[in-house]
């Protein structure tokens, strides 16, 4: 898109380029700005509560948007990510409950009372923190080695990941003894000690929880200016051409999916203690697409994209399903397919849309094209004329 | 030897089900790329479509004989109406039609959650898949067998139509060569309606089987969507053959594994076979052979 013979030091240094490099960053940190500094100060504890479950699945949205906005990866199956960091957290915080030695309730009540042997370890703080950024890992590694090596993508991929939420969400419901079952686990009482009734307490978790969200915009937007990112959306729009350079597309597709299922995990882990708990019903398949509609709906391979639009599915979910629960299902349905028949790229596409039908003199001189290019392409990349 | 063959033909029943809800599936992939995730919500219909024919004709012998067709008639219009209201606009991203059809599959599945109520309703079987034949000392009903003779029925009839009749060359020609195909002639857009049309009839087939043997439900489709997927991929797209050997496959070793472990067990490590599977065969039971990279 730029002229060939434009001089590269033209664009240098002038506000735009600037703005090109940094102006994520100023938007980034306003959301922080109004996450961390104007929302604990002006919401109630209850609508705190609330924006920290959005936050929750916000930062499993930013993993989605890096493997299927970026990557091209359509994961279907994150409800199983988010479950493996939402159970971990929430085993320990049932262990917390029961106190040294202690048996969770659930256990007695539906079970002899004995605690199985891979519940111990949970009762350690630092051991939980580490199964929630490693479990999600090393199980996002084994399944993704196996099956991005063997070049499996597209479709195949997509209903591989949904087919794992399913299993996953079966067997939690199946094993009520070790799990909870379909009722999940709930009643905490403490979270790494500290009162979970304590309003202080349940402010701080919200700002951890906002806190984490900025952190991880923060490490996907380094992951996007970095050869990585140019890589990774290389691999996506022509895959062939990446192997034929001589990288394995399956290795730069590998880090994505694992990085967004870390992500995931830490955003389950999270979603525990504000919620109060966790059940198959929110790391299903059901669930798992829940995530996936506020990424395609912010726009999918933008930077701010997936994170306020699961913010605001959230937010909508909650509004919608409390005055009209059936008509929730009609409202997601909708946005579903609205928003891949007209605006496949998002409501981030919109603007550089509008942009595109004013010719500015801005936009045609070589020292502008930086950031309405790249978006461009972008949203060119996702919907090919 | 009555262990053994019991989940044999229970299984070899689920798998002609899956084979019903499969075949559309595989036909709608294999020759537009097109991820049906509403195929499901079909099978639903289908159903539904049993459950109504028997309100209307209270012969249950009748109404099972008229259901079918309906049942074909019905789904294969929805399929229509889905191609030609969102599918087409999207034939050059065909990922993006896998969330298009789950929005769809959602306003399907709550729209018959609206019109019937969340609970389900049973279907009568007529009097003559009442009964049970004795194999080995195994009270088999009539209802699976009845189930494997019509997913059988619609295979050869789904055989015959895309082997001899002059509209299953033009769907084999676009499939095999898109561009190609247009150039002799064939109006591929009018072949791909038509495709859609009878692959979601096919499910609403299977929608009349499922009706027959667990009645109606409006989350029915989301029991079946995800288990027909894993046979296309297993068998390898745009596969007949191949789609026929993994469903009853699947079908049979499910029925094993449920057997000998538990339910949700079963669909766990069925999953996880599908995926050494595909470490073996990346493209499934048959591929066609090509000449592209992918």
């Amino acid at each position: 898109m730029t002229a060939p013979d434009a001089p590269k030091t033209a664009s240098r240094f002038t506000p735009a380029r600037l703005f090109s490099s940094y102006g994520a960053l100023v938007a980034i940190g306003l959301v922080a700005l109004v996450l961390l500094v104007w929302a604990p100060g002006s919401l109630s504890a209850f609508r705190l509560g609330n924006l920290g479950k959005y936050c929750a699945w916000a930062i499993a949205a930013v993993g989605i948007g890096l493997a299927w906005g970026r990557g091209g990866m359509l994961v279907m199956g994150q409800g199983v990510f988010f479950g493996i960091g939402g159970y971990a957290m929430a085993m320990h915080m049932k262990l917390e409950a029961a106190g040294p030695g202690g048996v969770p309730d659930f256990m007695t009540l539906y079970g002899n009372g004995t605690m199985p042997g891979w519940w111990e370890p949970f009762r350690s703080g630092p051991f939980t923190l580490a199964v929630i950024v490693l479990g999600p890992a090393i199980v996002s590694f084994i399944l993704g080695y196996g099956i991005l090596k063997r070049r499996v993508k597209g479709a195949y991929f997509a209903i591989l990941t949904q087919a794992l939420a399913v299993a996953f969400a079966t067997l939690l419901i199946s094993t009520i003894k070790q799990t909870g079952g379909f009722n999940g686990l709930n009643t905490f009482s403490t979270f790494f000690g500290q009162n979970l009734y304590d309003p202080q307490v349940k402010e701080n978790i919200y700002l951890i929880t906002a806190g984490l969200l900025v952190f991880f915009l923060v490490v996907v937007w380094q992951l996007y200016r970095s050869r990585y990112g140019e890589l990774l959306v290389a691999t996506r729009d022509a895959e062939e051409r990446v192997r034929f350079l001589g990288y394995d597309p399956a290795n730069i597709k590998l880090v994505a999916f694992v990085a967004a299922a870390v992500m995931a995990s830490v955003g389950g882990a999270m979603f525990v203690p504000i919620a109060g708990i966790i059940s198959p019903s929110n790391v299903d398949a059901a669930a798992s697409i829940m995530l996936l509609a506020g990424v395609a709906l912010g726009g999918r391979s933008s930077l701010l994209g997936p994170a306020l639009g699961a913010l605001a599915v959230g937010y909508g979910q909650s509004a919608l399903s409390e005055k009209y629960p059936t008509q929730w299902t009609y409202f997601q349905g909708a946005l579903f397919i609205l928003v891949m028949l007209f605006l496949p790229a998002g409501i981030a596409s919109i603007w550089p849309k509008l942009k595109a039908l004013v010719p500015t003199k801005r936009s045609a001189s070589p020292g502008g094209v930086g950031i309405e290019a790249e978006v461009e392409a972008d949203a060119g990349a996702v919907a090919p004329v | 030897m009555r262990e053994l063959l019991t989940p044999f033909l229970t299984g070899t029943a689920s798998g002609a089900i899956l084979l019903l809800a499969a075949l559309g599936l595989t036909l709608t992939f294999g020759q537009m790329g097109v991820i049906n995730m509403a195929n499901g919500e079909f099978l639903m219909a289908g159903a539904y479509v049993a459950y109504l024919t028997q309100q209307v004709i209270t012969s249950t012998g009748l109404s099972i004989i008229v259901a079918i067709p309906a049942a074909f008639l019905v789904a294969g219009l929805l399929g229509l109406l889905l191609e030609v209201t969102i599918i087409q606009f999207m034939y050059k991203r065909p990922l993006d039609t896998l969330l298009a059809t789950v929005g769809v599959a959602l306003v399907l599945q709550q729209l018959a959650r609206d019109l019937f109520g969340a609970q389900g309703d049973p279907v009568k079987p007529p009097t003559w898949l009442r009964g049970n034949i004795s194999v080995f000392g195994y009270h088999w009903p009539h209802r699976q067998l009845f189930t494997i003779v019509l997913a059988l029925a619609a295979l050869g009839a789904l055989s015959s139509v895309l082997k001899y009749s002059s509209f299953g060359r033009r769907i084999r020609a676009t499939v095999q060569n898109r561009e190609l195909a247009e150039t002799l002639g064939i109006s591929t857009r009018s072949v791909d309606r038509m495709t859609f049309f009878l692959g979601s009839g096919l499910a609403g087939v299977g929608g009349v089987a499922i009706a027959l043997i667990s009645g109606t439900n409006p989350t029915l489709g989301t029991v079946y969507i995800i288990p027909a997927f894993l046979v296309v991929v297993a068998g390898g797209v745009g596969q007949i053959k191949g789609t026929v050997i993994a469903a009853f496959a699947v079908g049979i070793i499910t029925a094993y594994l449920t057997d000998w472990t538990s339910g949700s067990m079963s669909q766990v490590i069925v999953f996880a076979l599908v995926v050494i599977f595909l470490q073996v065969r990346p493209q499934g039971l048959f591929t066609v052979r090509t000449r592209s990279l992918a």
